[in-house]
């Protein structure tokens, strides 16, 4: 894990759109996600819709028995995983603003979103 | 790009947020309930209509078929089959599911 | 699967790490290094209640690589690189240090 990968970097992007605790898809992606960085690509982190709500400060899970993962993405930057992005459309329809996030962020425009998901050489679906 | 909508535009939000992050000149694939949006009178009718300006837009009709919505298909919308299906991954450097 | 120490009970995995965190004390470190055959020094624990601070703080058991960034910026370059992190748990330290630590098992290592 150490050594320099020797193949090209190519750009991946993790499109998370579902809240965290409903469904799986949220903590799956977080997996992959911290699994990826061990391979040094150029990793970026989209948080739409309901993915906004992953992201969002004070969760506490002890009373529903599962585990909070949320603590995790203040994690990422020590992994060098520094790239997440949070639609701004997103965020506003759901009430929240970028001080209600557990980690910072940059707040992308649909316009803007649309632009940086069709750069991406690979998109994940979550 | 491709973008795939599997969900019903009346039922979840997938389609709208495709329709609002999608760039001009992407591509957008409707599959299983999420060829209701393909259909006359669908929620979203009249935000696909304006973003087929700019888009091409498909629908798998094995699965219009299957939920008996093949006559009522959105003029300009092109239908496929499987393997048109694979097709369109394969031409398109990368691919969103709205899932 | 599991190992008893005083009459208490430690369950553990199929690989040998705890199942449960909240069960950890010294006592079960003290067993789970005698089974990886690491001496326990300061310079263990240190590393070991490094682990246990990261996973309070973040939820995971951080990749190798991660840990010995956070243990330079924390202790030192002269610890946060892998020859040191290696001569004390010459198995790994994401593993074995993670195991002793009753941490599970570092995700993102590979």
């Amino acid at each position: 894990m150490d050594e320099e990968s020797s193949g090209t970097v190519k750009k991946f992007a993790f499109i998370n759109r579902k809240a965290p605790y409903g469904t799986i898809y949220a903590l799956e992606s977080l997996e992959v996600v911290l699994i990826s960085a061990a391979f040094d690509q150029d990793v970026s982190l989209v948080f739409a819709d309901d993915g906004v709500y992953q992201l969002k400060k004070g969760q506490g899970t002890k009373a529903v028995g599962m585990k909070n993962f949320s603590p995790t993405y203040r994690a990422l930057e020590g992994y060098d995983i520094e790239k997440l992005y949070v639609e701004k459309e997103s965020m506003e329809a759901r009430g929240l603003t970028e001080e209600d996030l557990i980690v910072p962020v940059e707040v992308l425009t649909s316009q803007e979103m649309a632009t940086l998901m069709d750069e991406q050489d690979v998109v994940l679906s979550f | 790009m491709l973008h795939i909508v599997n969900k019903s535009p009346s039922e979840r939000n997938a389609m709208s947020s495709c329709l609002r992050m999608a760039k001009k000149g992407s591509t957008i694939l409707l599959i299983e309930d999420g060829v209701y949006a393909a259909t006359k009178g669908s929620v979203v009718e009249k935000d696909l209509k304006a973003a087929m300006a700019d888009m091409q837009v498909y629908a798998l009709w094995p699965d219009l078929e299957a939920r008996g919505m093949q006559d009522t298909v959105i003029d300009g919308i092109k239908q496929v089959d499987y393997a048109g299906f694979v097709d369109l991954v394969a031409e398109n450097k990368n691919v969103q599911s709205w899932l | 699967m599991g190992f008893e120490i005083n009459g208490k009970t430690y369950e553990t995995d199929e690989e040998g790490y705890l199942v449960n965190l909240a069960e950890w004390d010294e006592e079960a470190a003290k067993y789970l290094a005698i089974e990886e055959k690491v001496d326990m020094t300061e310079s263990h624990w240190e590393v070991v209640n490094f682990l246990r601070e990261y996973y309070n703080d973040y939820q995971i058991a951080p990749a190798v690589r991660v840990l010995t960034k956070a243990i330079g910026k924390k202790l030192g370059p002269e610890k946060g690189n892998s020859k040191y992190l290696y001569e004390l748990f010459p198995y790994g330290p994401a593993k074995q240090a993670c195991k002793i630590a009753g941490l599970p098992k570092p995700t993102g290592c590979i």
